[in-house]
């Protein structure tokens, strides 16, 4: 049953999106990467220390994985694009992940400098994909400049507290044009799960893995929580109903 | 020798051009993932060689990391 997902005409059979930072260390990222099925995994980009140069991580990743460069930390529209190009010269890839931070402590995008910064880097002929917050108009405005994608958040990034907003978030996905990644938020398997039973294509998920007792093991249970979620969509899931509906024939019972 | 600001730092020292500053720094420029920007402008590796460095410049040299 080939269901795979498609950004930007790419085709991905994974539909788990991964981060690369926080892991306890580099083995355990590796790893845990392994184990999630992911094929595109994001990363920063930074200022190499000047106190010595050495290869950095994405040696390891390089080759093996897609890799979605982000612009996290960057609070201007200016910073964000300058850092996506930086990226796509690093990298060799057009492909960004545009994360525009409005508030220091809430990690919440800038919208309106998101939407401009969006539009431009479209023009320049990034494949972008934005952090965004969950609201369908803001969601509308970022495919309407040519985003490949939108990432609307389930709830502060790091926090785990699961999707805050599931109303919202399935309206956003029964009305994008283009494909929504949950990012942000997700804290447990049964997180990513409800993602993609509201209608997700995909799911980003880094701290709810890297930060978990046991990285590797919680990597493969959200494998398996995406997968379920979305044959479940897929399936078509019966209705709420408040009250009940016996499963077991009325008739032929024992002592009627 | 010129005044020039390296990833946030000021810094005095003798480089011409971006090569020069890579060599100077210790940082081979064959090393793969590597970006370089001056004055808020990408310079791409083909043209380290030759783009100029001039006193005052901001320099940002950068590479992928940890993210999320």
């Amino acid at each position: 049953m080939a269901d795979p997902l498609v950004i930007a005409g790419t085709t991905f059979s994974s539909r788990l999106i991964a981060g690369t930072a926080r892991f306890p260390n580099q083995q355990v990222m590796l790893d845990a990467l392994e184990a999630s099925g992911a094929e595109l995994v994001t990363a920063s980009i930074r200022r190499i220390s000047l106190e010595g140069y050495s290869g950095s991580l994405i040696d390891l990743l390089g080759d093996k994985y897609r890799i979605l460069p982000n612009t996290a930390g960057c609070v201007t529209a200016r910073d964000a694009i300058l850092t996506a190009e930086l990226a796509r010269e690093a990298l060799n890839t057009n492909w960004v992940k545009l994360e525009l931070i409005g508030d220091r402590e809430l990690l919440y995008p800038d919208v309106e400098q998101l939407v401009h910064a969006a539009d431009e880097l479209v023009r320049k002929g990034f494949i972008v994909m934005p952090y965004c917050n969950e609201d369908p108009v803001s969601c509308q405005k970022l495919a309407d400049v040519g985003c490949a994608a939108v990432m609307p958040l389930g709830s502060l990034i790091g926090s785990g507290m699961g999707i805050a907003n599931p109303a919202a978030i399935e309206l956003i996905c029964s009305r994008s044009p283009v494909p929504v990644v949950l990012d942000a938020g997700i804290g447990t398997a049964s997180d990513a799960a409800q993602a993609m039973e509201l209608g997700c294509d995909a799911v980003m998920i880094d701290t709810a893995i890297a930060k978990s007792l046991d990285p590797v093991r919680m990597a493969a249970g959200m494998r398996a929580a995406v997968v379920g979620g979305r044959l479940a969509r897929l399936a078509g899931r019966i209705p709420k109903q408040r009250f009940a509906e016996p499963s077991s024939p009325q008739l032929g019972l024992v002592g009627s | 020798m010129m005044q020039l600001r390296i990833n946030g730092k000021d810094t005095e020292l003798a480089a011409a051009t971006v090569a020069e500053l890579l060599a100077e720094q210790g940082i081979d420029p064959g090393a793969r993932f590597l970006a370089v920007a001056i004055n808020g402008s990408v310079v791409r590796r083909a043209e380290w060689q030759t783009a100029p460095l001039a006193a005052g410049d901001s320099v940002e040299i950068v590479r992928p990391f940890q993210g999320g």
